[in-house]
């Protein structure tokens, strides 16, 4: 039978960079709509509450997305991969039994109590629901980025010939894994820079838009958001340094890719902001260079020695070439990712992510001391803040997973032989063409009711009923505060 | 008693959480069209899942999650196996979920018909293949010595596997009904408690049917007892919804979903999916499971979290405990409405 290989990598990467468009958002949202929850209760700012409804509305809408799809997320492994999952299901599967257990449950749960809650609970337990849900986020990031890490730099297993597969002995050393201490602050902290770009830019547009009324309440938003997104935004810049060491230390081919650098650098390595090349990668006809960049960004030191892929290629053909059989053994014999997607992903994710964090300082620069900047270009600025961070995730996803290529299992399994072999080509055709069609559909509807919500904006101050716990309010017949 | 054995337990505890519960969310999606008789009804329906529906649904997650961690082999061989209905079952969750929580954001009437057609078409499609799936686990599929899967799509729609999927399709609308009749108040429940009783004859019909199969299938005494003890509740929950009892009613459909499953996984045992290919290539608890040190962990991780989120989840249905009216749900205005 036919190899499904192709098909199901691509069903992975659109279901996987598609998910996590929603998913960063609706990590940090949860943060922020928990802050101005609270922020209200403590200042009793009718604005706070009015901002919690409106960005909760927004999150809610996005959120639903991100459950549905993550689903797809968690059957696929079996569906398409399913000698991957065989093979790595005695470590893999218990941090995904995990996430589910410990994080799902308590999101959907308290996300239920939060959006029905408002005329059922107290209202420091209905914004405690909000910090619950988030809370809930972060433990399904932890274990899903324990489970990627293991991906990249596999530890605390043995490998057993006679049950031919990968076995937990170490659940510690997976959940410590010295790539999950990298990449959890990463990828939070660009959640949060996320989310932040997002209030800040739907609230900068609606300043320029809206009435004079209601601009003191999207000043507030433009604020929190914008000083969220700078402060996230320089540790995505710290964590993103530290990740980049470790994985010139256990992914060193990846760190070559990242800079297209063929030929190993002794000392004071050059990073190319931009190049114009050959189109197979190899040679450059023009660039724009920063002196010994690389070395600093590899090893953190400007004269420090860094591997270039000719030298790193020809270490694992000798290391893992010699079997042809074996699983980690690469039938192309290259053991190299696509230089190009790297190269130019790494930079994406960099620049988009740094002209995100510019653009928030430079609206905290327009905002200060009660200046009150109303030009189309205000406006056109808000607007792309959060897109350019929503891409840099996309692109430092990509980077991080097509960098590890061509394995599945850093090292330990060749992605060509993770795939099922029970599945024909053209189940697997359907199952790509009907997710890709529906996921293209759902993306229409909601970005157009994320507009549509947006161009609404912040709805009139309504005072909230304040119940007992389970007591419920006074009058029973009237209608609930909140119904789908 | 050994780990293996213990996770299959919980495997089963996992499906029968997720049958028992989501069984009536998909109960309330596929009697929308029966028992609502307008747009405020139709909410009225909804909003009685509105607030755990979602929470009810991780229970396939964490099933599925956990066969992955506990049982890697059956993990792989099921959900590589049954593709096309699982995707199929993909695609309906997907639009369901999204319905509740689109269908409100705008005023709409087309746009309000077509997220209904998403829930109804979204709760049809798995209370049916779930079934078919869980009868082909009984029943045998054809896997090969590599474990793998070698059937098509039309290998599952076998007799057996279409009268598992009519099983599931009317004992969930028969839940369903009893949970529209426990949870509202007013005309429709006095509908839905008639349609109750009306479908819980047909799903008593199927459901026997099915069992006694499994039970000469593979069945032994324990799973004997399970049937029939669930048949009972059944008909017990039944005969209580034509009395008015509307709580008694819902929970003879409860337990008999969740008996039936049992019963299921009782027969099942120590198979986890046979081979019709040759008995020699089923894969069982022990040959599919994963390491001593894997479950072990994995158990302690169950026994700390599980009495928790079984906690919650009961105080989210306690907050949410009062029967919705048609007053309570918010009059709003439909745009372009006939």
């Amino acid at each position: 039978m036919d190899s499904i290989l192709d098909i199901a990598r691509w069903q992975f990467g659109i279901t996987t960079v598609y998910h996590f468009l929603f998913v960063p958002l609706t990590i940090g949202l949860t943060l922020l709509v928990a802050v101005m929850e609270t922020l209200w209760l403590r200042t009793k700012n009718p604005d706070w509450l009015r901002l919690t409804r409106f960005f909760g509305k927004l999150m809610l809408i996005n959120f639903a997305i991100g459950v549905v799809t993550g689903i797809v997320q968690e059957f696929q492994f079996g569906m398409n991969w399913s000698d991957y999952s065989r093979f790595v299901g005695d470590v893999f599967g218990a941090p995904l039994a995990i996430e589910a257990l410990l994080a799902f449950f308590l999101e959907s749960t308290f996300l239920g109590l939060w959006i029905f809650g408002w005329d059922k609970l107290p209202r420091g337990l209905h914004a405690g629901c909000m910090w619950i849900v988030h809370i809930g986020t972060l433990f399904s990031s932890w274990f899903i980025l324990a489970a990627n890490s293991w991906m990249q730099h596999p530890v605390g297993y043995k490998y057993n010939p006679d049950t031919g597969r990968a076995e937990l002995t170490d659940f510690a050393a997976v959940m410590f894994n010295k790539v999950q201490l990298v990449t959890f602050p990463h990828v939070i902290l660009a959640a949060y820079m996320t989310a932040a770009a997002f209030v800040v830019g739907v609230s900068a547009w609606l300043y320029v838009r809206r009435a004079e009324d209601d601009r003191p309440m999207y000043r507030l938003g433009i604020r929190l958001g914008a000083w969220v997104a700078l402060v996230a935004g320089l540790g995505v810049a710290v964590s993103g340094d530290f990740q980049g060491k470790v994985m010139t230390e256990v992914q060193p081919m990846k760190m070559a890719a990242a800079e297209a650098l063929y030929n190993t650098e002794d000392s004071c390595a050059p990073f190319s902001i931009f190049t114009i090349g050959t189109p197979d990668g190899k040679t450059e006809k023009f660039a724009v260079t920063v002196p010994c960049l690389l070395s600093f960004l590899a090893t953190g030191s400007f004269d420090g020695k860094v591997e270039g892929i000719n030298d790193l290629r020809a270490q694992y053909q000798e290391k893992y070439g010699q079997d042809p059989g074996a699983r980690y053994y690469d039938p192309s014999g290259n053991y190299t990712p696509i230089i190009p997607v790297t190269y130019w992903s790494f930079r994406y994710m960099i620049g988009l992510g740094m002209g995100g964090a510019f653009l928030a300082a430079l609206i905290l620069f327009l905002t200060r001391k009660g200046r009150a900047p109303t030009s189309k270009w205000f406006g056109r600025i808000a607007v792309a803040t959060p897109l350019l961070v929503l891409f840099a995730n996309s692109a430092g996803w990509i980077f991080t997973e097509m960098g590890r290529q061509p394995w599945v299992v850093f090292g330990l399994m060749n992605t060509s032989n993770g795939d099922s072999p029970g599945v024909s080509p053209t189940e697997a055709w359907i199952s790509l063409v009907t997710l890709t069609l529906l996921y293209g559909g759902l993306a229409v509807i909601e970005v157009g009711l994320i507009l549509r919500t947006i161009k609404k904006g912040a709805a009139p101050f309504e005072e909230p009923p304040n119940p007992t716990l389970g007591g419920g309010t006074d009058d029973e017949d009237r209608p609930l505060a909140f119904a789908y | 008693m050994d780990l293996t054995t213990v996770w299959f337990i919980l495997i089963a505890v996992l499906w029968i959480g997720y049958f028992t519960l989501e069984g009536f969310d998909f109960g309330v999606g596929m009697l929308l069209p029966v028992l609502a008789r307008d747009d405020r009804e139709r909410r009225q329906m909804i909003n009685t899942i509105g607030p755990v529906w979602d929470g009810n649904e991780v229970w396939v997650l964490t099933a599925g999650g956990a066969t992955f961690a506990a049982f890697p082999e059956w993990y792989a061989t099921l959900f590589s196996g049954f593709y096309l209905p699982l995707l199929l079952i993909l695609v309906a969750l997907i639009v369901r979920g999204l319905a509740f929580e689109y269908r409100h954001q705008r005023p709409e009437a087309a746009w309000h018909s077509w997220w209904d057609r998403a829930i109804i078409v979204g709760s049809y499609v798995p209370a049916f293949l779930w079934g078919v799936a869980f009868a082909n686990i009984v029943r045998g599929v054809p896997i090969d010595e590599t474990k793998d899967f070698t059937g098509t799509i039309f290998t599952l729609l076998n007799p057996v596997g279409l009268l598992g999927g009519l099983v599931t399709l009317f004992l969930f609308l028969t839940h369903g009904a009893m949970f529209v009749a426990l949870k509202t108040d007013g005309d429709i429940r006095h509908r839905a408690r008639a349609l109750s009783v009306k479908l819980g004859l047909v799903a008593a019909v199927v459901a026997v049917v099915f069992l006694v199969w499994a039970q000469l299938h593979t069945g032994n005494g324990w799973s004997a007892v399970l049937f029939v003890v669930g048949a009972l509740a059944l008909v017990a929950g039944i005969a209580a919804a034509y009395a008015g009892r509307e709580g008694w009613g819902f929970i003879g459909t409860f337990v008999c979903i969740a008996l039936a499953v049992a019963g299921l996984f009782v027969a099942l045992f120590p198979d986890v999916m046979p081979s019709t290919t040759d008995p020699a290539f089923s894969l069982t608890t022990t040959n599919a499971a994963a390491t001593a040190y894997t479950l072990k962990l994995m158990t302690i991780v169950a026994a700390i979290f599980t009495p928790l989120v079984l906690g919650y989840q009961a105080w989210t249905y306690w907050i949410f405990r009062k029967r919705i009216s048609i007053h309570h749900i918010p009059e709003a205005e439909l745009e372009g409405a006939h």
